[in-house]
């Protein structure tokens, strides 16, 4: 099989963004649907040029919060990810644990995050961290704790403590799954700060799109909706580029 | 060499692990068995009668239940640094080429561990000197997922030497590949064998594999493990895929074969 030549990559996403945008635009028109229920594109685009200026501080605070949320997600969740899956023991202890924690809705926490913090950027990274760092921790661990037995024997017949299994096999072997799982992180993460933002900031893309609503200006909530959505493709294309470059050997 | 010390020798050995269900599993009882320093023994038997566990036992991965194991003399207690192993699944890390995967246990046996920085260019010229040993020859930096089965399995063999064991545990190493590369492979282990020089076990289905490389066949009998019977095949070396047509090895590959339905009967 040839290699897809780039265009034949390229093409197919841009065409199908456009589809998506133009059947938005015409159906808004054909139908007659109000602005105020669900405005065109264009009138969206439109707003977005107008509040350009109020929207890119929001847009950076939001950028900011979910980085950091995320990245005490891969730190968090690499570490615990290692321990539960280099220890049985720890796994069996904590798993129940994990799960009950993944399994609260992150929106109700944001109250809770209010009370303890108050308004303000805490709440936001703190829930970016939440909802993103579980998937990171189950896959660490998944790759590391399904080291084929074959290769253990191999390298414990060597003298090889549990450490070097891990450096030497387990750690690099978790590297796909890692990465894996930040595309779904990075997507959560937003999730999780424009949640938050919504209710308890009074900065970011949410806290905009908050009093933009409370304006009825839809429009200007829905360009926030367009900058969330291609700040979160612009990342996740960040890590699918680094994840090719580091582990391109599971990729053949 | 003194022949009076047998490189692996067991002594009664029996072993019984508990299973799932926590119930008692006798996967060897009463196994004695003596290998000399640099003789090539190849263990046949049906399924499940422990023939892996033997390896286990000899490269220290686990203990006896009852019996001693033991290596130039000493009891085995703990991992075995002087033994490599391959098994049928070759287990190469993908993220390495073949050249760094045959480097793996130099970088976590003593004392190649401590000097692998600086002895790198010594060791690496050493993995060279096995690939090609091997018939790899310019497949050093390829990955593992563009070599074939059979030269994964080559470069799982150069992996077990290349610390240059005195011991080599073989479990199964060939089955999963095609016939006319297992039977390249068999000729590839014995220019190996007869190169290094070092003591081999080799745990088998096929008795023609058994009889081609081995200097001595033993066949086990169902679970609990006893070795029933012991074969010295007396072919010359190096042997050929020639001395396959020979009724010689055929009359060996026989009387194996036989004895084998003895035991599953």
């Amino acid at each position: 099989m040839r290699p897809a030549s780039p265009l034949r990559r390229i093409l197919p996403p841009i065409v199908a963004v456009a589809l998506f945008f133009l059947a938005w635009e015409v159906g808004c028109l054909v139908l007659g649907v109000d602005e105020f229920i669900l405005p065109r594109p264009s009138v969206a685009v439109a707003a977005y040029f107008q509040w350009q200026a109020a929207i890119w501080p929001n847009a950076l605070q939001t950028l900011f919060t979910t980085l950091v949320g995320l990245a005490l997600a891969i730190v968090t969740g690499t570490l615990i990810g290692a321990l539960i899956g280099y220890s049985a023991l720890l796994y069996d202890a904590l798993y129940p644990l994990l799960i009950a924690f993944n399994s609260i809705p992150k929106a109700a926490l944001v109250p809770v995050f209010v009370i303890w913090f108050g308004i303000g950027t805490l709440p936001a990274i703190l829930i970016a961290f939440l909802i993103s760092f579980f998937p990171i921790a189950v896959n660490v661990a998944t790759g590391i704790a399904t080291v084929e037995p074959e290769l253990r024997d191999v390298l414990r017949s060597l003298g090889a403590s549990k450490f070097d299994l891990f450096i030497k096999v387990g750690f690099p072997r978790a590297m796909p799954y890692f990465f894996a799982s930040l595309k779904v992180a990075v997507t959560l993460a937003f999730v999780g700060s424009v949640v938050a933002e919504l209710g308890a900031s009074n900065r970011g893309i949410g806290n905009m799109m908050v009093i933009a609503s409370s304006r009825f200006d839809v429009p200007l909530v829905f360009a926030g909706l367009i900058v969330v959505a291609l700040m979160g493709i612009a990342l996740y294309a960040a890590f699918a580029l680094l994840e090719r470059r580091i582990v391109n050997w599971a990729y053949r | 060499m003194a022949a009076s010390v047998p490189c692996v020798a067991l002594r009664d050995v029996s072993l019984i692990y508990y299973g799932d269900d926590g119930r008692e599993v006798h996967a060897l009882e009463g196994v004695s068995l003596s290998i000399a320093q640099g003789e090539f023994v190849a263990i046949a038997g049906p399924s499940g009668c422990g023939k892996t566990t033997i390896l286990k036992l000899v490269s220290g991965l686990m203990p006896a239940t009852r019996g001693q194991v033991l290596i130039d003399g000493a009891p085995v207690c703990g991992p075995q640094k002087n033994v490599g192993m391959a098994f049928q699944n070759p287990t190469l890390l993908p993220w390495r080429s073949a050249l760094e995967n045959v480097l793996l246990p130099l970088e976590v046996v003593e004392p190649h561990r401590r000097q692998f920085r600086h002895k790198r260019r010594e060791y690496e010229a050493r993995a060279h000197e096995l690939l090609r040993l091997v018939g790899l020859d310019g497949f050093a930096h390829k990955p593992p997922y563009q070599l074939s089965g059979g030269m994964q399995q080559r470069v799982s063999l150069c992996r077990a030497l290349i610390h240059e064991p005195e011991i080599l545990l073989l479990d199964e190493p060939f089955a999963a590949l095609d016939a006319f590369t297992r039977e390249e492979l068999w000729g590839v282990l014995q220019s190996l064998w007869q190169a290094r020089r070092c003591t081999v076990i080799l745990v088998t289905h096929d008795l023609r594999e058994a009889v081609f490389l081995a200097t001595t066949v033993y066949v086990m009998s169902k679970r609990p493990g006893r070795l029933v019977h012991a074969t010295h095949v007396d072919l010359p070396r190096p042997r050929t895929a020639e001395h396959m047509f020979e009724p010689r090895f055929n009359d060996y590959v026989h009387d194996i074969y036989t004895r084998i339905g003895e035991v599953r009967a």
